[in-house]
């Protein structure tokens, strides 16, 4: 020690409430808990990873978000994607698809292939994947009010095609309770909802054992305004709402856990992220085999997307969100994902053109092809810091899960709206944050390049004749269609929901009628009524 | 201050159209709510004839909408002869949100005064209204 004096440091404590130390070494690793959740990637508790070789085996799925007009416009993005190497689609609805509304339905009027692809029927499913190779692009879709339409376009889809429905792989959003905290795409109040996502992994389990039909998202209740351990601990509470409905109808949990998959957030601190990962693998592992006795290895792993990072994109100097992307793909890589995707540079403005698209796909090339991060599993392993923070944050997170339960759980708190109270409260805590330079944001709060007002963005053009286009073409599937199947077919829909059963038969059989969207929600509603938004601050 | 029993500012808070994207509307209505304005926040998928129709029924002194989705043109276009036919034309119409420069004057032109897009202060949102609702 010299005789100058020592400054104070200043106290930081990261976005979930862990205070970071300037130092760590061995003693905090054992203060913290030691490595007895460390063990080897492959290996219950799986903090390295699910797989022994991870990456070196196989780099993650690039899985870049996309979707939007006609599906005929979609699939074009799709074939431009898979030519610049990426490896998996991840397709975005329009907002009438989402919430079960047909084309030509008045509410949709002017949001008609606005932020995705608009599907009404099959017909629609069938060009958006023409061409395209389903045992080779593994094809993921982020729709939840009308999911299990959805997924039955899908498998209708495939198996018109010839695809063995029971080998298919592909992956649903389907996480309806995270919608009811964010992103609010809903349609049916919370218990048939729950229900119903019940009704896809039931009937998955046994027809498309190899599709995944829910990925639940820490995503978004992370940009609603959680925290990272409560991104995490939310989705888990989740994930068992979900267990709990499935395991009820008589279900062992080793039928369908091993096919349930996450969505996770990558901005913020790149330490406390990658730390969240490894701490999330491991208790979801304890929760699969300690609370729902799963054997199987598969059923305690945490599938996961890691991608993303809008929250942490901005406005201001938006090609500064090009240098946060690498960063986020670096967290992602870090951290073990299974599948990764960019928000692209431009996306705070406009869905992402062609070549704000290939930027992020080719961020993440960069890093296998020249950051060497496919070359060794967990490379952060065993380092004071992320050691000690992994095992911090996952006490964390079992505290948040154990209050959440004490509360009365995940499914009583949505329905109140009190877990949207508390994230919204944080969310502005954030922005006051945010706006005071509290919390630094560059080009936002420092290093603001005050002269700028033009923002090089070129905006994707929203064509007004797609709606046009579409509503035709929906029109012309219902008159060439077999009008006494479909209405028998949308009859039985009705039938299955009000007896209680599982609805997605029925879904299914009506879907290859070439019913639409709109129709088959109409039945559903007619038996489980519309949700009703809490509104409480 | 002054001290004579003044009417707090009453805010419509508007999410319009099918976007599900709320988080920049609750927290602007928190925002609106520390500065003393009584918020009337309607939750999601309102329709133009909502709007209007809550605009009149709760008297309220601005109308903000917050837009995400890119639907605020065909939306606004709706709503502004509904508002006119309410006899509203005298309140303040604001609009916030995923809002691209190149549509700020056709909104200006469809009477929303207050335009707000992504990267705005909330004290400069809160500013405006102090300054502009009657």
């Amino acid at each position: 020690m010299n005789d100058r004096a020592q400054p104070t440091l200043k106290r930081v404590i990261n976005e979930s409430g862990l205070e970071v130390q300037p130092l760590y070494t061995a003693e905090d690793v054992a203060a913290s808990g030691g490595d007895a959740m460390i063990g080897q990637p492959g290996e219950y508790p799986f903090t390295r990873g699910i797989h022994r070789e991870m990456y070196r085996k196989q780099p993650w799925t690039m899985r870049q978000y996309a979707g939007f007009g006609n599906p005929s416009d979609t699939n074009q993005r799709f074939k431009y994607l898979i030519a610049n190497g990426q490896t998996g689609l991840n397709v975005a609805f329009d907002l009438p698809t989402q919430i079960g509304l047909d084309s030509d339905d008045p509410l949709a009027q002017g949001e008609i292939g606005r932020v995705g692809m608009s599907v009404d029927t099959l017909r629609d499913f069938e060009i958006a994947f023409d061409g395209i190779d389903l045992d080779k692009i593994t094809v993921s879709m982020t729709i939840n009010g009308a999911a299990a339409i959805a997924i039955a376009m899908y498998l209708a889809m495939a198996e018109k095609r010839g695809y063995d429905v029971k080998q298919l792989r592909g992956t649903a959003q389907n996480d309806i309770l995270k919608e009811f905290i964010g992103r609010g795409t809903w349609i049916f109040p919370v218990e048939p909802s729950i229900k119903l996502v019940g009704d896809t992994i039931e009937y998955c389990a046994e027809h498309a054992p190899k599709y995944s039909p829910v990925s639940v998202c820490g995503y978004h209740i992370r940009e609603s305004g959680a925290t990272p351990a409560e991104e995490m601990a939310y989705a888990f509470c989740i994930a068992r709402a979900y267990a709990d409905e499935v395991i009820a109808r008589g279900l062992h949990v080793d039928e369908f856990a091993g096919r349930l998959s996450y969505n996770f957030n990558i901005f913020g601190n790149l330490f406390e992220q990658v730390c969240k990962f490894r701490a999330g693998r491991s208790l979801w592992a304890k929760i699969m085999k300690e609370e729902y006795k799963a054997e199987k290895p598969g059923s305690m792993w945490l599938r996961m997307i890691a991608a993303g990072g809008g929250g942490g994109l901005t406005f201001e100097q938006p090609e500064l969100n090009i240098v946060r992307g690498a960063y986020y793909a670096l967290i992602s890589a870090l951290s073990g994902t299974q599948t990764m995707a960019l928000c692209s540079y431009d996306e705070a403005y406009t869905i992402p053109t062609e070549y704000s698209a290939r930027i992020s796909l080719r961020t993440m090339q960069i890093l296998i092809a020249e950051m060497g991060l496919t070359e060794t599993v967990d490379p952060l392993g065993g380092s004071y810091y992320v050691e000690t923070m992994t095992n911090q944050m996952r006490e964390k997170m079992e505290q948040i899960i154990a209050e959440t339960d004490a509360q009365g759980g995940i499914v009583k708190l949505v329905s109140e709206g009190a877990i949207q109270a508390k994230v919204s409260a944080q969310a502005y805590k954030m922005q006051r944050d945010i706006e005071s330079g509290e919390f630094p944001k560059v080009g936002v709060n420092c290093y603001r390049n005050d002269q700028e007002d033009e923002h090089p963005v070129e905006f994707h053009p929203y064509n007004e004749d797609d709606a046009r286009v579409q509503i035709e073409s929906l029109n012309r599937v219902r008159a060439e269609r077999d009008a006494e199947r479909v209405t028998r077919a949308l009859a039985a829909v009705c039938d299955a929901a009000r007896a209680g059963a599982n609805v997605m038969p029925a879904i299914v059989e009506a879907v290859k009628a070439y019913a639409s969207v709109g129709e088959i929600t109409q039945e559903l509603v007619k038996v489980f009524g519309r949700y009703q938004e809490p509104i409480r601050f | 201050m002054n001290d004579t029993a003044q009417r707090r500012i009453r805010v419509l808070l508007a999410k319009p159209g099918l976007d599900g994207h709320d988080q920049g509307a609750k927290v602007v209505a928190r925002a609106m709510m520390d500065a003393g304005f009584e918020v009337i926040y309607t939750g999601l998928r309102q329709t133009p004839e909502q709007v209007s129709r809550i605009a009149l029924d709760e008297d309220v002194d601005v109308i903000a909408l917050s837009s995400m989705a890119g639907s605020h043109l065909p939306f606004c276009r709706k709503l502004k002869p509904l508002l006119e036919a309410n006899g509203l034309d005298d309140k303040l119409w604001m609009i916030g949100g995923n809002l691209p420069a190149q549509d700020h004057d056709a909104l200006r032109e469809l009477g929303f005064k207050g335009i707000f897009p992504t990267g705005s202060k909330l004290d400069a949102i809160v500013h405006y209204i102090r300054e502009n609702a009657a």
